[in-house]
C-alpha cells in the first residue's frame, strides 16, 4: 500500500483483518518478540527503575533541546561532520539530492532509517533518476516487492519465510525458489556486497547523537549499517531533532532499553559510534560525513508541554508488538511512516488531525503500550488528548486539523448523556425506560455495530438503585 | 497487589452505571460481601456514571460535569468509596485528578479520588476477608480487565479471594494480559477490530476447557458474554462478587 495515496482507514482495517496469513504472521512474530523482551526484562523493579532513568534522560534533553542541538552542531563541525538543518521533509530531500549531485553519485546504499521513510526519500530520489538501495535485510525484501515497511524495527514482519522465498525467486534475476534461510541470506549478501563496493553514497539513520562529543550512535544487528557508513566515500546521516542526547553517559541506559525493548537483546551485534570522516593518514572510512537534522513539525510538538512527551520515543517498536490493535490489523493499515501506538499519537501531530485523525480511534485504551514503553510515554493519555482535539468542543486545541471531526449529532448524544448522568430524576426515568425496553431496542447505529458479533445487552427490569432501596441499604 | 492498611467501619459504594442498567445483582452482591465483614455500606441513590465514556471519546467537558457530580454526591465524608469495577475505580482514582489538573476543584476532586478502592482490593488487602467454600467442585478461569491489571493493580487481590474457595480450581487463560476489545465506545467506533479482539479472547477462554470465567468488570463481561452467547457457546462469565457470595452461602 502506498503511504502517499488517499487514506481510508476503515477500508485498510477491513483488509488487514481479512488477511488470515497476515494475522498469523503477525501473531507469531509479535509473540516471539514479546517473549524475548519479557525474558530479558525479567526483574520488574529493575526494569521499572531503568525505564524511569530512560524517561528522565529524554525529558531532561527535551527541556533544553535548542541548547543541546547547538552544542551538537558545534561539536560535530569540530569533528569534521557537515551539519545541515531541514525544517521540512522537502528540504531534507533536496539536501540529500544536492550532496549526491555534488559527487556525481547515482547510487546510494541505505541503512535502516525511519526518517528517510518519513521523507519518502526513495521515491523522491527515484524520480530524480537516482538509485537508492535498502541494505537492511527486512527493508531489502520489501523494496524488492515495492512495499513500505509495516513495522519500525522489523520492516518485513508481515511476511513469512515462504512469502520471502517467493519474492526472492520472482524479483531477483537468476534466483531459484528456496526456503532455505542460509541460501536466501547468501543471495542477499552477494548482491549487497557489490552495491557497497560501487555506491558513492551511504545513508544511515541515527539512534543517539551525543551533544558533548559530536558522536553519532547507530544501533544494528546485520553489519549493513557499518558497511553503509564506512565503505562509500560519502556518508549521509539523517536524524529527527529529538534524537540528540546530552552526554556519553546518557547512552548506555538508553541503548540497553532500546535493545531489550526492540528485540529482547542485551546488546546488539553492532554498535557504531561515528565521530567524523577519515582523518589524514587513516586508511578507511568516508572522506565526507554529513548530518541532516530534520524538524518536520517536531519543534511545534515540543512547544506543547503535554504533547512534548511524544518526542521521548526512541523508536524501539515494542508498543507495536504489545498492541492488540496493531497485531490484528498490521502496520500497512495505518498507511503511515509510524504505525501502531506510537504512530497513533505521532502521525496526527506530524500530518494533522484532518489527515490522520482516524488513527486516534484505533485504541481500546487498554494501556498495554504504556506499560512497556521504555521511556514511559503515557500513550493512552495522549490518545485521549488527540481525541479531544479531533472534536475540539472546547476550542482549546492547538494541532493542525483540530475540530475536523466536529458533528452536531455526536455533540448532542454526549449532551443528552450528560443530563442523564447529572440530573437524578432524568437518570431514574432513563433506567426505568431501559428496563421496560428490555432487549427490544432497534438494531441501528451503535447497537448494530455491537450486535454483529454479540447478542444485545438485556437491560434489567430492576436497577441496582431499586435493589438497594428494597434491601434497605442506607443512602446518605 | 498494593499495600493498604486503614479500615473503616463505614464505606460508601459506587455501583457503576453498568451494574445499575444490566447487572444489578452483581452490584448488590458486592454490597453484601462488604456487609458480611461487619461494615456499614452507604449507597447514595443519586449516583450515576463515572464519566469514562465521554472522557475516552473526546468530550472532556461533559466528562468533567459528570465526574464533579459524583464527587459532590460522595462529599462530606472521608470514608472509603468502594467500586465493583477496576475500570471505573481507575477512572475515579487516577483520571479524575488528571481531568481537573488545572481547575480550582482539583483538591476537592483529589480528596475524593484518594478514597477510591476496587471491591476485591478492599475485601482482600484491607478487610482480609476469609471465605469458606460450600459449593461443589468446579473448574473455571479468570479474565482480568485491563484497568484492573494496569491501573488499579487489583488482579492479585481478586485471585487471592478466589483461591480461598477450596473446591474451585482456577485455570490460567492464555494471553490473560490482552484486552477483550470492549474499550467502551471503542467497540462501536472500531467494531471490526473490537470483534476480532473479543473473538480471540473467547477462543482463549474456551481453550481452558472450562465453562465459566470470573471477572471483576461488568464491561468486559457484557462484551465477552454477548459474543459467547452469539456463538451459542455454553461458556459464560460471572462477576466475582456474585460468584463468591453464591459459594459461601452454599
Ligand atoms: S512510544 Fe515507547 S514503546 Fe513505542 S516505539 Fe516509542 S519508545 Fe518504543
Amino acid at each position: 500500500m502506498d503511504n502517499q495515496s488517499k487514506f481510508n482507514f476503515k477500508h485498510n482495517v477491513e483488509k488487514g483483518l481479512a488477511d488470515s496469513e497476515l494475522r498469523s504472521n503477525l501473531k507469531f512474530a509479535t509473540n516471539t518478540l514479546r517473549a524475548k523482551r519479557k525474558a530479558l526484562f525479567a526483574d520488574p523493579e529493575e526494569t521499572h527503575a531503568l525505564r524511569e532513568t530512560g524517561r528522565n534522560i529524554k525529558a531532561r534533553v527535551l527541556s533544553r533541546l535548542p541548547k543541546l542541538l547547538g552544542k551538537l552542531e558545534k561539536n560535530c563541525i569540530r569533528n569534521g561532520i557537515r551539519v545541515h538543518w531541514a525544517e521540512t521533509t522537502d528540504e531534507a530531500n533536496q539536501l540529500v539530492l544536492e550532496i549526491m549531485d555534488k559527487h556525481g553519485a547515482a547510487k546510494m546504499v541505505k541503512g535502516k532509517s525511519m526518517v528517510s521513510e518519513e521523507m519518502h526519500l526513495n521515491s523522491f530520489l527515484e524520480k530524480k533518476g537516482k538509485t537508492p538501495l535498502e541494505t537492511d535485510l527486512g527493508e531489502f525484501i520489501i523494496q524488492l516487492n515495492n512495499e513500505p515497511p509495516s513495522h519500525i524495527i522489523v520492516p518485513a514482519v508481515h511476511k513469512n519465510r515462504r512469502q520471502i522465498a517467493r519474492i526472492f525467486a520472482d524479483k531477483i534475476p537468476g534466483a531459484t525458489y528456496t526456503e532455505d534461510v542460509d541460501t536466501l541470506l547468501k543471495t542477499a549478501r552477494k548482491i549487497l556486497r557489490e552495491h557497497y563496493r560501487t555506491a558513492h553514497i551511504g545513508l544511515s539513520g541515527v539512534n543517539f547523537a551525543v551533544a558533548e562529543t559530536g558522536t553519532l550512535c547507530l544501533v544494528e544487528n546485520e553489519g549493513n549499517g557499518r558497511m553503509c557508513t564506512t565503505v562509500p566515500p560519502v556518508h549521509v546521516a539523517l536524524m529527527g531533532l529529538e534524537k540528540v542526547v546530552e552526554k556519553l553517559e546518557d547512552v548506555p541506559p538508553l541503548y540497553r532499553l532500546l535493545c531489550g525493548s526492540a528485540t529482547g537483546q542485551r546488546i546488539t551485534t553492532y554498535f557504531n559510534m561515528i565521530t567524523g570522516p577519515r582523518k589524514k593518514g587513516e586508511r578507511d572510512g568516508p572522506t565526507e560525513v554529513h548530518l541532516i537534522i530534520l524538524d518536520n513539525g517536531r519543534s511545534k510538538i515540543l512547544a506543547d508541554g503535554q504533547l512534548q512527551e511524544t518526542l521521548r520515543c526512541i523508536r524501539c517498536g515494542t508498543c507495536l508488538n504489545h498492541c492488540p490493535v496493531y497485531t490484528r490489523i498490521g502496520g500497512h493499515a495505518y498507511q503511515s511512516t509510524y504505525p501502531g501506538p506510537i504512530g497513533t499519537i505521532l502521525m496526527p501531530q506530524l500530518e494533522g488531525l484532518d489527515k490522520k485523525g482516524a488513527l486516534v480511534t484505533a485504541s481500546s485504551l487498554c494501556n498495554a503500550c504504556e506499560e512497556v514503553c521504555p521511556v514511559m510515554i503515557p500513550i493512552p493519555e495522549l490518545i485521549r488528548r488527540l481525541r479531544n482535539e479531533h472534536w475540539d468542543m472546547d476550542k482549546k486545541g492547538v494541532l493542525k486539523g483540530r475540530g475536523s471531526k466536529k458533528s452536531i449529532l455526536e455533540a448532542l448524544v454526549w449532551k443528552t448523556w450528560k443530563f442523564t448522568c447529572t440530573i437524578p430524576w432524568i437518570n431514574r426515568i432513563q433506567l426505568k425506560l431501559m428496563g421496560l425496553s428490555g432487549g427490544f431496542l432497534p438494531e441501528i447505529g451503535p447497537l448494530k455495530a455491537w450486535t454483529s458479533v454479540r447478542t444485545k445487552p438485556v437491560f434489567s427490569k430492576k436497577s441496582l438503585k431499586d435493589l438497594a432501596k428494597k434491601e434497605g441499604i442506607r443512602h446518605g | 497487589m498494593k499495600n493498604h492498611s486503614e479500615t473503616s467501619k463505614t464505606v460508601y459504594y459506587f455501583g457503576t452505571c453498568l451494574a445499575d442498567m444490566v447487572y444489578p445483582q452483581a452490584g448488590m452482591c458486592g454490597i453484601k460481601l462488604l456487609q458480611r465483614e461487619g461494615i456499614r455500606v452507604i449507597y447514595p441513590q443519586s449516583q450515576t456514571c463515572c464519566g469514562q465514556p465521554a472522557y475516552n471519546s473526546g468530550f472532556p467537558s461533559e466528562a468533567k460535569e459528570v465526574a464533579l457530580t459524583q464527587v459532590r454526591i460522595f462529599s462530606g465524608s472521608s470514608a472509603p468509596v468502594i467500586v465493583p469495577s477496576g475500570s471505573c475505580a481507575g477512572m475515579m482514582k487516577y483520571h479524575y485528578p488528571a481531568l481537573f489538573r488545572d481547575d480550582p476543584e482539583y483538591f476537592e476532586v483529589k480528596k475524593f479520588s484518594d478514597r477510591i478502592y476496587e471491591l476485591t482490593q478492599y475485601l482482600n488487602s484491607v478487610l482480609h476477608a476469609r471465605y469458606e467454600d460450600k459449593g461443589p467442585p468446579i473448574r473455571l478461569t479468570w479474565h482480568s480487565s485491563c484497568h484492573a491489571m494496569r491501573e488499579m493493580e487489583c488482579t492479585e487481590d481478586s485471585k487471592a479471594l478466589i483461591r480461598q474457595l477450596e473446591n474451585v480450581e482456577m485455570v490460567e487463560v492464555e494471553n490473560e494480559h490482552e484486552c477483550c476489545g470492549f474499550g467502551g465506545t471503542f467497540s462501536v467506533k472500531q467494531p471490526e477490530i473490537s470483534a476480532a479482539m473479543v473473538h480471540d479472547k473467547a477462543e482463549n477462554l474456551r481453550a481452558t476447557g472450562t465453562e465459566k470465567f470470573l471477572t471483576g468488570d461488568c464491561g468486559c463481561m457484557m462484551n465477552i458474554n454477548g459474543h459467547l452467547e452469539k456463538q451459542r457457546s455454553p461458556m459464560k462469565g460471572q462477576h466475582i462478587a456474585e460468584f463468591i457470595l453464591e459459594r459461601i452461602n452454599g
